[in-house]
């Protein structure tokens, strides 16, 4: 997935050491820590002095909105604005130190759809900014077909989805110029924004758009900030980077993480392992476990043939048996293939199916263009020497069909090796249809 | 144009993957192309000048270039280019080809560029109208004409898919795997395809399913369209668009994968970076829908296509718009193939006579012939029949380095050797390595550095100064007793001959301005005989149309300095049998013209 989205600190950090470039005739002061608790705050204040001289706003900054309706911003003790240090260090403590309910869609101030339940970990903590809801502005920019598109209103903050028919609409083609982009923009800046404020505003919205071009956001927000003549305040910002523009951007980007979104489960130490080794093959690797205790497990080969597994499974099981999601293809070398094999049978062997019937292992695969069968093949032999023991402990059916460079050797290796450990296994190549395997597992 | 490849298409390949390279050449051999699909590499990091590939049993080889603007120079009629680059260059590569102009489609295999990338490299492509094939795809392919890459897989499922001649669908997928899926099922179930492209799994790809599936609508080979589509953007939508307006006619069967994603939130990746739905309309199961909607053939599920595609081939079949196929018979690759450990461009010994490049020897070596000397030099060392002006100055150059008395240090070794009691090969080889730079090898030198001069346009002056940097002194130039005014008569011979038979001489021209300007620092500061040589040796071949690259290819190969070793072979021989005829003793160099300061080794 080349889009993911990044903490709001982070997206802060990113504009901030680059401001000079983008934002000349502006100054931000980059008044943001991020804490994953009271203690931590407590620590960055003896650096950053300024947590202890103003008053502050904390929140969490775990990559959801509507932080605001969900009770979730701390700008007030008494009264707006007078958020001590001692305060933000004690409500971030209470907030993280149990499970909170999140809604994500608001209908008013009145949450639809359901909740999602998880601890908060991070929390970002900045000054309160004093401001009126004149000042406040919305920016975002993306990608919108094959244009990037850049959204700009005078009402900002909370209200900007309410006031949506408001927000101005400007797309550019890729291929548009700075000068033709800073024209656009300039004819384009929303007749609601305050007479005083409109040559700040354009020259902000140019210098923003660039920003999101040429650091290779894919997602970039800011709502609100807040103008006050040459000062801007970013007081809540939403950004998701191209991360396959990473290699180009390692200077620009600095150290920049990509988190689960609240509410997801965290990535299992498989599954991270499986990404590592992703990141360093030519070839691709990618797991997702779905359902840890299910029963139908997949080993298959290319990225549409995995699609299409999944599509059948879920069609003739339910998705309730579907335990994971993921694909090998690119040309896998044995010992990657190898790996990735024995990380889908270690998930699977840890323990019998809870109606005690067998499990079913889907080695899939449509005919490759040029990755060698049997040298894969190879790797998930191996895979099966070392937990032959495990799998028929816990008792699966193996269903294999390939087609493709080597197959039959490969076929012929997979099937002898089976027998051989006292495996079930089922083995059928390209004269049979790609996913017929899973109606005969299920029809066992 | 509504077909995308044709038989005689040609592509450059850029990057050296020679197991794809080989693979489409075993598909060339296998419908009997004329010229390999593949008409040049471009390998930036090889010193090889090309890469042997089979082509059945037999090895053809397939010239390498240092960068794409080389290879479309030297290959015009390429009009693909298949960019192998990785994720970090692509993008530079394909930039580089659409400046360049003169390719009709690009096919880009990288996956993950980054994508504002991939979307300036697509805009700019559209604006100039060339396909892009990918990024991230395995390619396109058009049965019996051209095939790009690994598409298809191996040899065998090619044919056994049917993938080796046309059929009657056209096929569009973003998947690299299920496209072979696919065009296996049709085999099957139908007659095959006629065109089919995987347009790449990346969110941004260049051309999509509508500009491939317009392009099949006006190709006459096409009568059905095979969609193969994925959960995420509105590609889709495109299509039916085209179909509700009447744009495309043709029967189109549709599936969209991915229905599986309706289950999961946005957390769950599946497939392709493409693979995605952001919002309702972007599922498979609301494309389905609307494909349907419309009258696509839309199956049940992706289990049920073969059936799908049978009935509407059969529909079409029993209405006459598709024919039946008669099988045309292919070349069957050899499954053991051994490569050559040389290679031989010059001459042939096998057949009833050996042959100089095409030439039998019997048609070169007698009189009657017309040949000379010169004229089998010219084919056997550069490959080409030289006019006969060019001949005669080879011959020229032979005779006037045939010699230059005893006392030169080849000569001199050459009859010391002799005079050892050795054999005429040992002798000879002895002068021969004599030849080198301080010895002969002014020829060589000569023709670099004026050469160098004068294609950077260097005053004799500047050029006078360069040397002096460099540290060396002007190879080509100085002479022992020779002067302006006491010419050395063998350069004022070929000097004379250039000036009546070459239709120009601009080497030779500025190297005698860079001697006016020696001259005037020393009097025998002349253009020597081996500078002579040299610099007429380039404006020969200027003449001649060889290109700047080709000359210094000759130059670097050493072929200048080879016709003073030919040459002087011959004088090197008459010392030889000189010294045989005249039974000369054992040489001993006496000792008194030897300096001796030895001094006692010093002890450390």
């Amino acid at each position: 997935m080349a889009q993911k989205a990044i903490r709001e600190f982070d997206a802060k950090s990113i504009l901030a050491k680059h401001w000079d470039k983008y934002f000349p005739g502006f100054t931000y002061a980059y008044e943001t820590v991020m804490v994953q608790n009271g203690t931590e705050l407590k620590k960055a204040a003896k650096e950053k002095t300024w947590l202890k001289e103003k008053t502050l706003v904390a929140k969490p900054d775990m990559l959801f909105g509507k932080r605001g309706k969900n009770g979730l911003v701390l700008f007030k003790d008494a009264k707006p604005g007078d958020v001590s240090l001692a305060k933000a260090t004690s409500w971030i403590d209470e907030k993280s130190s149990q499970k909170q309910s999140v809604y994500f869609s608001f209908e008013g101030d009145t949450p639809t759809g359901e909740a999602k339940v998880d601890m908060l970990t991070y929390f970002i903590v900045e000054p309160f900014t004093p401001h009126s809801q004149e000042e406040e502005y919305y920016i975002s920019a993306t990608c919108v077909g094959d244009d990037d598109v850049l959204y700009m209103s005078a009402e900002g903050g909370m209200e900007v989805e309410e006031n949506w028919d408001k927000v101005v609409e400007v797309a550019f083609p890729i291929t548009a110029t700075e000068e033709e982009i800073a024209a656009k923009i300039k004819k384009n800046i929303p007749k609601d924004v305050a007479k005083n404020d409109k040559e700040a505003f354009a020259e902000f919205a140019i210098g923003f758009f660039k920003a999101y071009r040429e650091l290779n956001f894919a997602y970039l927000e800011i709502n609100p900030f807040v103008l006050q003549g040459k000062r801007v305040e970013l007081l809540d910002m939403v950004a998701k980077l191209d991360d396959t523009a990473g290699f180009m951007m390692r200077e620009q980007w600095g150290e920049v993480e990509y988190p689960t979104s609240f509410g997801m489960e965290e990535k299992s130490p498989e599954v991270l392992a499986i990404e590592d080794a992703d990141s360093k093959s030519g070839a691709s690797l990618k797991l997702t476990i779905l359902k840890p205790d299910a029963r139908i497990w997949t080993m298959v080969a290319g990225g549409g043939a995995s699609v299409v597994y999944a599509d059948t499974i879920a069609d003739l099981a339910g998705i309730e048996d579907l335990a994971n999601y993921g694909e090998y293809s690119g040309g896998p070398t044995t010992g990657e293939t190898k790996f990735y094999a024995e990380t889908i049978l270690d998930l699977m062997t840890r323990s019998k199916d809870a109606k005690g019937r067998d499990k079913v292992l889907i080695i899939g695969g449509a005919i490759a263009n040029f990755t060698d069968v049997a040298k894969t093949f190879t790797g998930i032999i191996q895979a099966f020497d070392n937990y032959a023991d495990k799998m028929k402990k816990v008792g699966i059916k193996i269903y294999v069909r390939r087609g493709g460079p080597n197959y039959e050797k490969g076929l012929k290796d997979i099937k002898e090796a089976a027998d051989r450990l006292g495996l079930y296994i089922e083995v059928y190549g390209p004269e049979t249809h790609v996913t017929d395997i899973v109606r005969m597992a299920l029809a066992k | 144009m509504a077909q995308l490849y044709t038989k005689d298409t040609q592509a450059i390949f850029w990057n050296n993957n020679s197991s794809a390279i080989q693979r489409m050449l075993d598909y060339d051999y296998t419908i009997k192309r004329k010229k390999p699909s593949v008409a040049g590499i471009v390998a930036p990091t090889s010193s090889s000048k090309f890469e042997k590939f089979f082509y059945g049993s037999e090895e053809i080889m397939i010239p390498l270039y240092k960068n794409t603007t080389e290879a479309k120079a030297a290959q015009p009629q390429a009009d693909v280019l298949l960019n192998f680059a990785s994720f970090r260059t692509a993008y530079d590569v394909t930039m580089e080809a659409l400046e360049l102009g003169g390719f009709k489609s690009i096919m880009v295999t990288a996956e993950g560029i980054p994508e504002r990338l991939a979307r300036k490299m697509n805009a700019t492509a559209r604006a100039k109208k060339v396909t892009i094939i990918g990024p991230a795809t395995v390619g396109a392919i058009a049965p019996g004409a051209f095939k790009i890459a690994n598409i298809g897989g191996t040899i065998e499922n090619i044919v056994q898919s049917k993938l080796h001649r046309a059929g009657s669908c056209g096929l569009v997928t973003r998947s690299g795997g299920l496209f072979n899926e696919l065009s296996n099922i049709i085999a099957i179930n139908a007659d095959g395809i006629a065109e089919g492209v995987a347009i790449g799994g990346d969110r941004f790809v260049g051309s999509v399913f509508i500009d491939n599936l317009l392009r099949m609508e006006a190709n006459p080979a096409v009568k059905y369209m095979l969609l193969l589509g994925e959960v995420g953007g509105t590609e889709e939508y495109k299509v039916i668009e085209a179909v509700k307006s009447g744009k495309i006619k043709k029967p189109i069967i549709a599936w969209c994968i991915g229905t599986i994603a309706k289950y999961y939130d946005s957390g769950v990746q599946f497939g392709h970076a493409g693979a995605s739905a952001n919002g309702d309309m972007e599922t498979a199961e609301a494309k389905n829908k609307a494909m349907q909607e419309v009258g696509i053939h839309v199956p049940a599920s992706f289990n049920d296509l073969p059936e799908i595609i049978s009935a509407v081939y059969h529909e079409l079949h029993a209405e006459g718009i598709i024919k039946d196929i008669q099988e045309p018979s292919i070349n069957v690759c050899p499954s053991v193939r051994k490569s050559k450990q040389f290679i031989c461009t010059i001459s042939d010994d096998r057949g009833d006579e050996a042959h100089y490049c095409g030439y039998p020897i019997s048609s070169v070596a007698t009189p009657d012939t017309g040949f000379t000397i010169g004229d089998v030099m010219s084919i056997l060392w550069f490959k080409k029949r030289y006019p006969r002006w060019a001949v005669d100055f080879l011959e020229t150059v032979l005779k006037t380095v045939a010699d230059h008395g005893p006392a030169v240090s080849g000569a001199h070794n050459a009859k010391v050797t002799a005079r050892a009691g050795k054999d005429v090969i040992s002798s000879l080889i002895s002068g021969l390595l004599t030849i080198g730079p301080r010895f002969g090898g002014a020829i060589d030198g000569a023709a670099k550095y004026f050469k160098y001069a004068k294609d950077n346009n260097l005053t004799p002056a500047e050029f006078l100064n360069h040397m002096k940097k460099e540290g060396v002194p002007i190879p080509g130039i100085g002479h022992r007793i020779k002067s302006l005014k006491n010419p050395d008569l063998r350069v004022e011979g070929l000097k004379k001959f250039a000036a009546a038979n070459f239709p120009s001489t601009p080497l030779l021209d500025y190297a005698l301005t860079v001697e006016q300007l020696t001259t005037s620092k020393k009097e025998n500061l002349i253009l020597n005989v081996d500078g002579t040589i040299g610099i007429l040796m380039v404006d020969m071949w200027r003449a001649l149309g060889y290109k700047d690259e080709e000359i210094d290819v000759f130059i670097d190969a050493g072929a200048l300095n080879a016709f003073f070793i030919l040459g002087r072979s011959i004088g090197f021989i008459g010392h030889i049998l000189d010294e045989k005829r005249l039974a000369m003793p054992m040489y001993r160099h006496p000792m008194d013209d030897i300096l001796y300061d030895v001094q006692l080794a010093e002890q450390i």
